[in-house]
């Protein structure tokens, strides 16, 4: 039977098309799809920790860091994630917002970049954990120069994307604003700002996320709490259970940080014709 | 004779050390529909520009009205992130009178569109978009650059026609820059043609036909061919 005529028996295709629906709605099913590999790895773990292939006081199982987590959620955990929620937080909306500012004038203006530019590149080829040392002399190692080291980290990412959105908008529309006469503050609202945003959110995410990474720093090298404390006192305790709770506490907290500002972003930017990615 | 809406005396115009164009003038009356016509690279958009006050580096004079000037660009041009509807109201601001915008919604076939986005338009639909932004300030003159070059021909003859109605309706001059010869005979009044560098107005069409025109007029396919030739003998084509 040649293919054309199965074509033609197609109540049986019809049929076969309801059936073929997926049982959950498609948003569900993607999301199962991402946590089918840390199941797998947890599982494995699990496996060769307690068959003994690793050595326990090494490699905790998985159940033992649930454990260890259960116990610290009881306990210090909750006094620990807030100490460093707030640095972050801290932190990150200060170089976020020296950030925003600095690009929004360099990214306008050619005599802003011509003044401040090189000075800006100077200080980003700096590694910023340079300035840990000088921190901790000028401002000592309390809160405040944590929070500064963390503002620092925030600042590169968000103000070179700044930059780069301000200079990557469409000549074309900007134009338009000029056909209708707008003035220099109406232009940035009406045009400007909405146009740079698809580039800001980037180097926002990336700041957020450096932002955690100094905040670690931070905390390794002079804390009395913090989830960075936690981390060197699971060193000193020879307790790597402690510090594998730690770690998975900061994923936890990185991936909802970040995951609130992807959903800024998708809200905000609903607008853009992008790609999407394939069904497979 | 009545007062001109725009009045342009191009003496020369240049680009770092090329002169892009060299004694141009231009008269446009109301309610007149001229086209210039000349290749890519002529000066025509250029002209086009110095006319709605985007180029201001030249020698020579313009009078015109810039309150009473809209310009369509030869892309829709529209904000991604807005809405059709704020869109055609965009030189407002968020406080554009919203009766007018649906009016102009209605007006070029948009009817039902009002709240969606750029993205889900299709180029003839954005373009139809522009033309209601442009019509939003009740101009006396529309501009409009190449606006159909990048719309299948079907979609063209459609929008065209749509052009002339609107122009008619709310009274509008239209000053036109194309590359399409049969594009400037349907439209026009008058079709300047353009030579290449330094450009010139090389030689004036006058089209004396009433609107509606029928696209297979012969005096249309008359004046093509006059045209051509000009073209021709510019080393145009």
């Amino acid at each position: 039977m040649s293919s054309h005529s199965k074509d033609l028996s197609s109540p049986r295709l019809a049929l076969s098309l309801p059936s073929k629906a997926p049982p959950f709605n498609p948003d569900w099913r993607l999301r199962l799809k991402g946590l089918a590999l840390p199941v797998l790895i947890i599982l494995v773990l699990e496996i060769i920790v307690r068959i003994g292939w690793l050595p326990s006081y090494q490699m905790p199982a998985p159940s033992e860091i649930a454990l260890t987590l259960g116990d610290l959620a009881e306990g210090a955990l909750w006094k620990h994630i807030s100490a460093s929620l707030l640095r972050v937080l801290l932190g990150f909306a200060i170089g976020a917002s020296l950030a925003l500012i600095f690009a929004a004038w360099v990214g306008l203006s050619r005599e802003a970049e011509a003044y401040l530019e090189p000075t800006f590149a100077g200080l980003r080829s700096i590694p910023s954990l340079a300035w840990v040392p000088l921190l901790l002399l000028w401002l000592g190692i309390d809160e405040t120069s944590k929070v500064v080291l963390i503002a620092i980290g925030a600042f590169f990412p968000v103000y070179l994307n700044g930059v780069a959105a301000i200079r990557n908008i469409d000549r074309k529309l900007v134009e338009v604003g000029h056909m209708y006469g707008f003035n220099r503050r109406r232009l940035v609202r009406r045009i400007l700002l909405p146009a740079a945003l698809p580039g800001l959110f980037p180097g926002l995410r990336s700041g957020m996320s450096l932002a955690w990474m100094f905040l670690v720093a931070a905390e390794l090298i002079a804390a009395t709490k913090g989830l960075g404390y936690l981390l060197s006192d699971g060193r000193e305790t020879s307790r790597p259970d402690i510090v594998l709770a730690a770690i998975i506490v900061l994923a936890v907290l990185g991936k909802l940080s970040d995951g609130i500002l992807a959903g800024l972003e998708k809200r905000f930017l609903a607008w853009r014709d992008t790609f999407t990615g394939t069904e497979e | 004779m009545t007062q001109a809406l725009l009045d342009i005396h191009v003496e020369r115009k240049t680009f770092a050390t090329t002169t892009v164009l060299s004694n141009i003038r231009l008269q446009l009356q109301p309610r007149e529909t001229v086209s210039l016509l000349g290749p890519s690279g002529c000066g025509k958009s250029t002209l086009l520009r110095i006319v709605a006050g985007l180029e201001r580096d030249f020698e020579g004079h313009l009078l015109s009205d810039t309150e009473q000037l809209a310009f369509v660009f030869q892309e829709a041009r529209l904000m991604p992130w807005l809405t059709v509807q704020q869109n055609i109201g965009f030189s407002e601001d968020d406080d554009y009178d919203e009766a007018w915008v649906a009016h102009l919604i209605d007006e070029v076939g948009l009817t039902g569109f009002a709240d969606i986005l750029p993205k889900a338009l299709s180029g003839g639909m954005a373009q139809r978009v522009a033309i209601a932004r442009g019509l939003y300030s009740r101009p006396r003159v529309l501009l409009l650059d190449e606006p159909f070059s990048a719309v299948d021909a079907f979609t063209r003859m459609k929008l065209q026609d749509l052009l002339l109605q609107l122009a008619e309706r709310h009274d509008i001059a239209l000053l036109l820059v194309t590359h399409d010869v049969d594009e400037a005979l349907y439209l026009s009044d008058r079709v300047l043609m353009m030579d290449t560098r330094p450009s010139s107005i090389r030689h004036e069409l006058t089209v004396q036909l009433e609107h509606p025109r029928d696209r297979r007029d012969p005096l249309l396919a008359r004046l093509k061919a006059v045209a051509l030739g000009e073209l021709h003998s510019a080393h145009v084509i």
